[in-house]
């Protein structure tokens, strides 16, 4: 059974009233237990709308959201338990720290879900290792770290509530080249450890492209495609057309292959495309 | 949700009342307070009330948005009827238990402060409805510019106030995405106990004013980058012009205030 589901998701903002707009169009998805999706489509495309959807943060306009199955509006006083199990990390996280030390700050959740003193202990210790933030970190004021630690101080707060499904919105918006390769490192760790579900959202197809299962376009307020990633980028005209970039790698191989050199295999990352490659030049070479 | 809520409460339009100028405008509503709190009787309110009601009609604004505007005031509206009732000691005693002593002139004026202050509230709401923020803060410049001789700092005032209504929106976009972000932490706020809500008010207060003290430092910063320095020989983008219209409507106002003048005085 799928974690997540949508059922025809619709959501219209300022109803009634003339700015009225519908952000989410008729969305139906499903997205299984421990998949890595990648959530693209550019801005005002709906998808920012979609993920708030998923722990309850917006109620739909029509249509349903399920967790395990259960419609989470069923009951209207348990949404706090939603969110729990479906953690949000929103665009620039940073800006929602506000405790003395950075222990507080990632214990905010977890003492939000009551839980007891060693058992928060336990999993703000646990998920600063797996972010990556040193243990004195922890004694410090959050407000003197550096753009990137705040950033990861931030998710640490949501993964130490442990949620099932682990949603980030553009975790590597303004980042420098370091700091974006740092934080996409630590989600892929914390993903093969716990094999949790994550979605990340992200402007970037490259970022993605590495290690998503899934992949999920939004455009104009309607799913454009959910498949998997070899297959979405086997669309990749049409994703350049809706305006999203693809991986540069896959431009250069949809060209070659336009120009007569098939591979018959879908490219998005240059490690791939590198051995594709020399194999196809160790085959030359052989003949 | 928050961010239906407006401040500022500007109502586009093309109406006569919206192409006055602000300056007008400013000065025609101290005189139509000046009119409201003069007479003493019902007869004064009725022409107020007749002013009132006729200026609204020519804006086309829907009667609506008026009776909006004095709900958010209905308790104050209460507190200072009831104390009206309360504490008038003069006139016949209609009604007597206990301590309390409910006399017809208590009723009297209550029901008269009443209407003087939802009259009071749907004007000034008319100027707020009919100009833009912005015009509004070019104006009241403009009005007091006579106290630079005293070294005012008028240019200031102005700018402070329309930095300040510049940035209402962003801010309530702002405490609305930090909402989310701390709801989505399980932090209880529009639902759970008192105190604990209270408790989380702060993880919204906090971040919320770092980022007013950011914005505002980089407002600095940008206006210096473009050489911002004071009112000293600054030109305007908009030129503010009185227009025949503008003396027509004063001239109207004045109209109406010397008639609650004497009718003050003859009643």
């Amino acid at each position: 059974m799928a974690i997540l589901e949508t059922q025809e998701l619709t959501y219209t903002y300022s109803m009634g009233t003339p700015f009225e707009k519908t952000a989410v169009d008729h969305v139906s998805l499903k997205i299984e237990e421990g998949e890595m999706v990648g959530v693209m489509g550019h801005t005002g495309s709906g998808k920012s709308t979609l993920i708030q959807h998923f722990n309850g943060l917006l109620k739909p306009t029509s249509g349903k959201v399920l967790l395990d199955g259960k419609d989470i509006w069923a009951d209207k006083n348990r949404i706090r338990d939603v969110r729990f199990k479906v953690g949000l990390v929103f665009q620039y996280p940073e800006y929602q720290i506000f405790e003395e030390t950075v222990y507080k700050d990632i214990a905010f959740g977890p003492k939000n879900m009551g839980l007891d003193e060693a058992e928060i202990k336990r999993r703000v210790h646990e998920t600063a290792r797996d972010i990556g933030l040193s243990e004195e970190l922890l004694e410090r004021s959050p407000f003197e770290l550096s753009g990137g630690q705040k950033r990861r101080v931030a998710i640490a707060g949501v993964m130490a509530m442990e949620p099932r499904v682990l949603i980030l919105d553009e975790p590597t918006a303004g980042l420098d080249p370091a700091g974006r390769d740092k934080i996409l490192e630590h989600i892929k760790r914390y993903h093969e450890r716990t094999k949790n579900t994550i979605l990340i959202v992200s402007h970037s197809m490259e970022d993605i492209a590495s290690f998503a299962d899934k992949i999920l376009v939004m455009s104009k307020a309607k799913l454009f495609c959910y498949d998997e990633t070899v297959k979405v980028f086997a669309r990749a005209e049409e994703i350049s057309r809706i305006g999203l970039d693809v991986p540069q790698i896959t431009r250069v191989f949809g060209e070659l292959k336009h120009r007569g050199l098939d591979f018959g295999k879908e490219v998005f990352t240059v490690g791939y495309a590198r051995d594709l490659l020399l194999r196809k030049l160790g085959e030359r070479e052989g003949r | 949700m928050l961010r239906d809520i407006t401040i500022g409460q500007y109502f586009p339009g093309n109406s006569i009342i919206h192409r006055l100028d602000p300056r007008f405008k400013i000065v025609i509503t101290i005189l139509y307070i000046v009119m409201l709190f003069t007479g003493s009787s019902y007869i004064c309110l009725a022409v107020g009330a007749v002013y009132t009601f006729g200026a609204i009609l020519l804006s086309r604004i829907p009667l609506k948005m008026f009776f909006k505007s004095v709900k958010p005031l209905f308790i104050f509206l209460m507190i200072t009827a009831l104390i009206n009732l309360l504490f008038m000691s003069r006139g016949n005693v209609l009604f007597h238990w206990k301590f309390i002593k409910i006399t017809d002139e208590g009723v009297n004026t209550s029901v008269f402060m009443v209407i003087r202050i939802v009259l009071l509230i749907m004007g000034s709401s008319l100027l707020t409805y009919t100009t833009s923020p912005i015009t509004l803060t070019d104006a009241i410049e403009r009005l007091l510019s006579p106290l630079r001789k005293i070294k005012f700092p008028v240019h200031e005032l102005a700018m402070m106030m329309s930095i300040a209504l510049r940035f209402i929106p962003t801010l309530i976009e702002e405490t609305d995405k930090i909402m989310s972000a701390q709801k989505a932490r399980g932090a209880e706020i529009d639902t759970g106990s008192f105190t604990t809500r209270a408790k989380n008010l702060i993880s919204i207060l906090v971040p919320l004013f770092i980022s007013a003290f950011r914005r505002a430092d980089e407002l600095a910063t940008a206006m210096e980058c473009r050489c911002y320095h004071g009112g000293e020989g600054r030109t305007r983008l908009r030129q503010l012009k009185s227009a025949p219209r503008d003396y027509i409507a004063l001239g109207i106002t004045i109209l109406f205030l010397a008639a609650v003048i004497v009718l003050s005085r003859l009643f």
